[in-house]
């Protein structure tokens, strides 16, 4: 089955990126866990993404398109990166969650992936 | 119900889980479809078994019975497509296995693994288990835990299609993951049995009990992990209540507190099985929660030879017992042990020295201190007390008992 394993980190997580005490630790970390996914051979897809002050969220209602700066909701952890798995069941996945640095100091939701629409 | 009638009854339900567990793991996880392809199946189990007798592979039995069901429900287009594929597939598996003259597998411990999996909602995990693995009603599950059927069901329904849609795989844990994984499975039995506790003081007596059936599940789970000393000392534990369900309630149907039970009254059969199964998972050299209060109940027990209680070997126990699960019962049955064993002034100092947040709303703290406050014959606070254990009581019987205590406080 596959399953998308989403990481959320908050504010604080996101600015050890940018501090050059935190920075290391943080990458490395980081480094090592993609590492150790992608030799396992059960990578389908995945991705770290720039912090949320990056982001820029659309909406287009009554046929106007609405654009602004900033992610689509506030919240205290916000969404770091994914990965898409291919693994044997929900065990598996969790323990490949459990494996992320951001399991440690924030959390990883596990989600099932749909199957592919039918033609 | 007589005797014969539940030995049948319980043949057919164990008949049916263990099919059910068969067919679902092999049927893309789906317990609905599995439920909804032998459910008749089973229901025509209950109603032809008692007159024509257990059938001699009563597996085989239902599987002819429900893929019979399963060809006419397709005629009628009554089943989803991609269900009826996996379905025959699953149902033709468990033919091989009958086909080929072996012994049906018991996989009901995978399925009782996926009941009680953390990913399940937890409010979800004992009704679940209760349906699944002994083929209880959804509105009988309901009305013992105090639901509508409708939310009942609805709860039921997502849980089942949590387990198809995430993939949690019907199988059992390593053996290192089992001290977290089965403490799931045995706490959503003890929830179970407590449920159908409670229901003995209702005022229906007997009406949608379940203690019985959490019995039986625990005599299942030791069948099936006889290693396991925690699932030794839940059915310990739930023996040892069994045997006191008589001298709970009096004539009168009040509730009678254990101190004052009528030892007479208690199941002898019952708390020699419970004895037996403490001795067994005593030899495993690991205590744990449910060991330890099942030896308290067995201290409570020896009442019944010495016409004594040993408060200081049940403070101890306690003692053990909080240490290895701070729950707040724990902890006040621990206090009322020291209470006795040295005094009601030990016993409500050391209710003094628990976190007062957290107990502010908890019933059997205010219970117990009543008793301790009228004892030292500080009426007033007990009075109060009394009040509170009064107010937060969802119980009949128990809060008359707590009354009459707070009426026969001396002035």
């Amino acid at each position: 089955m596959q399953y998308t394993l989403l990481f959320v980190e908050s504010a604080a997580d996101f600015a050890q990126r940018e501090n050059p005490e935190q920075a290391p630790a943080y990458w490395g970390a980081w480094s090592a866990y993609v590492d150790a996914v992608a030799k396992s051979g059960i990578v389908v897809a995945g991705a770290g993404l720039q912090p949320p002050s990056t982001a820029t969220t659309v909406r287009v209602r009554d046929g106007q398109r609405q654009v602004h700066d900033g992610p689509y909701a506030e919240s205290k952890e916000m969404l770091s990166g994914f990965f898409v798995i291919e693994v044997a069941n929900l065990d598996v996945a969790l323990e490949w969650a459990a494996r992320a640095p951001s399991a440690s100091y924030a959390s990883v939701e596990v989600r099932p992936v749909l199957p592919p629409m039918a033609a | 119900m007589n005797e014969s009638l539940s030995v049948i009854e319980s043949a057919a339900r164990e008949s049916y889980a263990q099919l059910l567990s068969f067919v679902a793991a092999r049927a893309g996880d789906d317990v609905a479809g599995a439920e909804d392809a032998l459910g008749e199946a089973f229901l025509a189990a209950l109603r032809q078994w008692p007159g024509n007798g257990v059938p001699a592979q009563p597996e085989a039995w239902l599987l002819a019975t429900a893929r019979r069901r399963l060809v006419d429900a397709q005629r009628r287009g009554q089943v989803r497509h991609a269900a009826v594929n996996d379905l025959t597939h699953a149902f033709a598996a468990a033919q091989a296995v009958v086909d080929a003259g072996q012994d049906f597998p018991d996989e009901r411990l995978g399925l009782l693994f996926v009941c009680a999996h953390p990913a399940i909602d937890p409010a979800a995990r004992t009704p679940l288990m209760l349906q699944t693995v002994l083929g209880v009603e959804a509105a009988r599950i309901a009305s013992a835990f105090l639901t509508s059927p409708a939310s009942m069901s609805q709860r039921l329904v997502r849980a089942k299609a949590k387990i198809r849609a995430a993939g949690i795989p019907f199988a059992v844990p390593p053996r290192e993951d089992w001290p977290e994984r089965v403490a799931f499975v045995l706490d959503a039995i003890y929830a179970a049995y407590t449920t159908g506790w409670d229901e003995a003081l209702a005022d229906a007596p007997g009406a949608g009990g379940l203690a019985t059936e959490a019995l039986w599940l625990a005599q299942v789970l030791v069948h099936l992990l006889p290693d396991e000393p925690e699932a030794l000392g839940l059915l310990a534990l739930l023996l040892h209540c069994q045997a006191r369900r008589p001298a709970r309630i009096d004539a009168a149907r009040r509730y009678v507190p254990l101190t004052e039970q009528d030892t007479a009254l208690w199941d002898r059969a019952l708390v020699t099985q419970a004895e037996a199964a403490l001795g067994q998972a005593a030899r495993h050299g690991v205590p744990g929660r449910f060991q330890l209060e099942a030896a308290i109940q067995s201290v409570h027990a020896q009442r019944a030879h010495t016409g004594e209680t040993n408060w200081e070997a049940i403070a101890l126990l306690y003692e053990a017992l909080v240490r290895h699960t701070p729950a707040l019962g724990a902890q006040i049955g621990r206090t009322v042990a020291l209470a006795r064993a040295r005094g009601a002034d030990v016993g409500l100092a050391a209710l003094d020295a628990l976190p007062a947040a957290a107990l502010q709303n908890h019933q059997p703290y205010w219970a117990a201190r009543a008793a301790l406050l009228a004892e030292l014959h500080r009426t007033n606070e007990a009075r109060t007390a009394y009040t509170l254990a009064l107010g937060l009581s969802e119980d009949r019987a128990q809060r008359e008992f707590l009354n009459q205590r707070m009426v026969e406080l001396k002035e």
